[in-house]
């Protein structure tokens, strides 16, 4: 019944997280993840996110099972 | 085909011995045509790579010039060079490099109308740029023509780089990776960038874009990699092109 959240970069000090795993009913999605995970803090803008390795948009849906990532934007040169 | 006199077969002898390459493929780089936009971290290693290698049309864009704080890891420059215009002081240190090329500047922000003109007569794009701004006008063009897009982005210590092929009509955009929104100023001006990671992503771009021209090799088109350097961890993530893009989905497409 479990999922794995795991946070990149500076997402790991904002969020004061590296890997949290917890217990899930049914499928959420990705972004009520973020907010079981992060509790009040707001989905911040450009962020990307993956499942399973996919790159997904905030509506995709999580199974029991899967690997969440997020990871911050990046976009200096 | 162009005719490449002894020099420059001795020049070129190391990339032209590969059976992927040869002298055509070498003939074609030479014929080849490449905007980079922003000659900075990114956009250092790329002009030098490609002139190295002897790509025959190089347009440089930035509106900048030299800044001390630039040279920790904008490696095309050198002390010397303190306040000069950016794409001036780059063609003068490609040429050094190697006096064969072409090589054209823009040593202020392009028009969009400019912009779309250099778009279309490039083979391919690279974004070495800073700002979400500047890479969300750039795709939209690159869409548009139907033009390959290098993408990379480096800061801190975490770096991304993927390849667009808009000349295909699966390929995903830039769009359909990042939602266009406020900027969020993640750039190095703000947040600081480990030096050589802006190399490793520059070289991957140079690398990407000499396979594209060539038509050799798989690109990395449908995928983001995603560099940690602290961990030297990469992050293979796929993407696919998002139906609901307004800049390049089929769903989008009303007209
Ligand atoms: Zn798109």
């Amino acid at each position: 019944m479990t999922i794995t959240v795991k946070f990149f970069a500076s997402l790991r000090e904002e969020v004061g997280h590296h890997e949290l795993q917890f217990n899930i009913d049914n499928s959420l999605t990705i972004e009520e993840i973020w907010s079981k995970a992060c509790g009040k803090m707001p989905l911040p803008p450009h962020i990307l996110m993956a499942i399973n390795m996919q790159y997904v948009d905030k509506t995709a849906l999580v199974n029991i099972g899967d690997e969440v990532a997020f990871f911050p934007p990046v976009t200096g040169g | 085909m162009i005719h490449m006199d002894d020099t420059q077969l001795l020049r070129y002898s190391r990339q032209i011995l590969l059976p992927q390459i040869d002298i055509s493929g070498q003939q074609q780089l030479c014929q080849a045509r490449v905007l980079i936009i922003g000659v900075g971290g990114l956009g250092s290693p790329v002009a030098l790579y490609l002139a190295a290698a002897g790509v025959g049309y190089l347009t440089l864009v930035d509106f900048d010039q030299v800044d001390l704080t630039n040279l920790q890891r904008q490696i095309i420059y050198t002390t010397d060079q303190l306040n000069y215009d950016k794409t001036h002081a780059a063609k003068e240190k490609l040429h050094a490099l190697n006096p064969t090329i072409n090589i054209i500047t823009y040593n202020e922000k392009l028009t969009a109308e400019t912009l779309a003109m250099q778009v279309k007569i490039a083979d391919l794009i690279i974004d070495c740029s800073d700002n979400f701004v500047t890479r969300f006008q750039l795709n939209k063009i690159c869409v548009a023509q139907r033009k390959p897009l290098i993408s990379g982005a480096a800061v801190g210590f975490e770096g991304q780089i993927s390849v667009f092929l808009l000349n295909q009509t699966t390929s995903p955009c830039y769009h359909c990776l990042y939602e266009e929104a406020k900027d969020t100023d993640e750039s190095c001006n703000q947040t600081g960038v480990i030096a050589p990671l802006v190399g490793i992503i520059g070289s991957m771009q140079a690398t990407e874009a000499i396979k594209i021209l060539l038509n050799i090799g798989k690109s990395l088109c449908g995928k983001l990699l995603i560099l940690n350097a602290l961990t030297l961890q990469w992050r293979t993530l796929k993407l696919n092109q998002d139906p609901n893009c307004p800049v390049c989905g089929t769903l989008s497409l009303t007209c």
